[in-house]
């Protein structure tokens, strides 16, 4: 090889490391952001949770709160967050399975499906605590749907 | 020389006699269900307790798809693959042409119309411990059912898990149909909550751990096991091991919600769909029936 041809194939070769090296981040970014979802999920129903396990007292107005919370996070637009390269096998630090991006119909349709639930939960929420309690039921089915088919297991 | 070959001869076919005999099927009489009628309100309740449409549905049914039983899903085990049958109500590939005792057979005893004995990837082993009234309805309500004409597709087992006559030995030897854990302290809710998880709940079927001929280890109840599909760990829920308390069980069985709010996944979520279909006083005896469980060591 000539010193000008080694010269350039170094240069590429360095520029497409780096470059893999960056595609790392955007994947690393979206799996700790959609997991910090998850987390707002998590505290949001724990708190309507509370009331329907009679460990705290049924309130309305803070059961409709965090209900409008759930709505809301289940209405976020998640194009962003689930790049090509963070499935399991992928990347690390995620447990969502390659099945969820071979399935795009099926798990768009499912987050419609969790907004629904989200939004009976916000009419139950501000009835009464049978309501709420009856209204958990189709949010944990809502969540279920995904995580049966789409997460890896423990 | 020929006389030992002869005797050899007579000691073969006498030992296949005994074999044979050994492992006849032992299945009920029609006195059995004499003055039984079924109640198919009460069929669907226990069709929820027994989870037969996370089997018998086609993969991947949803919505009313998932009461079409249609069978078709497959079961890998270390024999080989099962195949579920569609036990919908068609005459020609369903079980439409069963008779009650029939199907109380198969649910209690393992045992076909024809006198075949099943697999015990039907958990037979555990709904032998139903009552029969409850299969008595059972069949009343998969009368009421979509019929599916889908034709049933064998199962794919090597030799010798492929002789079901063998099978006859497994049940002389794993099939028990007495209560796993005695009367004795259990209160009402607790019974009932005996009678949801060790018959028509099969829980033990995955929760407990089996040894190598896939017979089920009744000393460790409960105490967890491997995934059979090969991917982590399925819990153990003795006292000291579940540390949730009844209330937090209640809602995991009613939504499916763990206290830390993650979901069910796998194979739970699709028990926590049918738990959530029974009263609510089942899903509490079914949490008093786990904390009176002897603790883990």
């Amino acid at each position: 090889m000539t010193i000008s041809k080694l010269l350039t194939a170094t240069v590429l070769g360095g520029a497409i490391t780096a470059g893999a090296a960056f595609a790392a981040g955007p994947a690393e970014n979206a799996i700790k952001a959609r997991k910090a979802a998850m987390q707002l999920y998590a505290f949001n129903l724990g708190q309507l949770g509370a009331m329907a396990k009679a460990e705290a007292a049924y309130d309305a107005a803070a059961a409709s709160a965090a209900a409008s919370n759930l709505v809301a996070l289940a209405s976020l637009d998640q194009s962003a967050l689930w790049p090509e390269g963070s499935d399991s096998l992928s990347a690390e630090n995620t447990r969502a399975l390659p099945d969820l991006w071979e399935n795009l119909p099926d798990v768009m349709q499912k987050s419609q499906e969790m907004i629904s639930a989200a939004e009976a939960m916000e009419t139950a929420a501000g009835t009464d605590l049978a309501a709420l309690q009856e209204a958990m039921k189709a949010l944990g089915g809502a969540c279920g749907a995904c995580h049966k088919p789409y997460r890896a297991p423990d | 020389m020929r006389r030992i070959i002869g005797v050899l001869l007579l000691l073969a076919v006498a030992g296949l006699a005994v074999f044979w005999v050994l492992t006849r099927p032992a299945p009920l009489g029609s006195d059995a269900i004499a003055g039984r009628s079924g109640d198919s309100a009460r069929g669907a309740l226990v069709f929820h307790a027994g989870g037969c449409a996370s089997c018998h549905a086609a993969p991947g049914a949803r919505d009313e798809a998932k009461l079409v039983m249609a069978g078709g899903r497959r079961f890998e085990s270390p024999f080989g693959t099962f195949v579920a049958p569609n036990i919908s109500p068609d005459p020609e590939h369903g079980i439409g042409d069963w008779s009650t005792l029939d199907l109380v057979n198969a649910m209690l005893r393992g045992v076909s119309p024809s006198g075949a004995h099943y697999y015990p990837a039907f958990p037979y082993t555990s709904y032998a411990r139903a009552s029969v009234q409850d299969a008595v309805d059972l069949k009343a309500y998969l009368d009421t059912l979509p019929a599916d004409a889908t034709p049933n597709a064998p199962h794919e087992l090597g030799f010798p898990f492929n002789i079901r006559r063998t099978l006859g030995v497994w049940k002389a030897l794993f099939a028990d149909d007495g209560w796993i854990v005695p009367d004795a302290g259990l209160s009402e809710a607790a019974l009932r909550g005996r009678y949801l998880v060790e018959g028509l709940g099969h829980c033990g079927e995955c929760h407990t751990p089996r040894n190598a001929l896939g017979g089920p280890d009744r000393a460790a109840w409960l105490a967890g096991a491997p995934n059979p599909t090969g991917q982590g760990t399925i819990p153990d829920l003795r006292p000291g091991a579940l540390t949730w308390s009844e209330g937090e069980i209640v809602e995991y069985l009613t939504s499916g919600f763990t206290p830390e709010y993650n979901t069910a996944g796998g194979e739970m979520a699709e028990v926590v769909e049918n738990m959530a279909q029974l009263p609510a006083p089942d899903r509490e005896a079914i949490a008093a029936y786990l904390k009176a469980l002897p603790a883990a060591e």
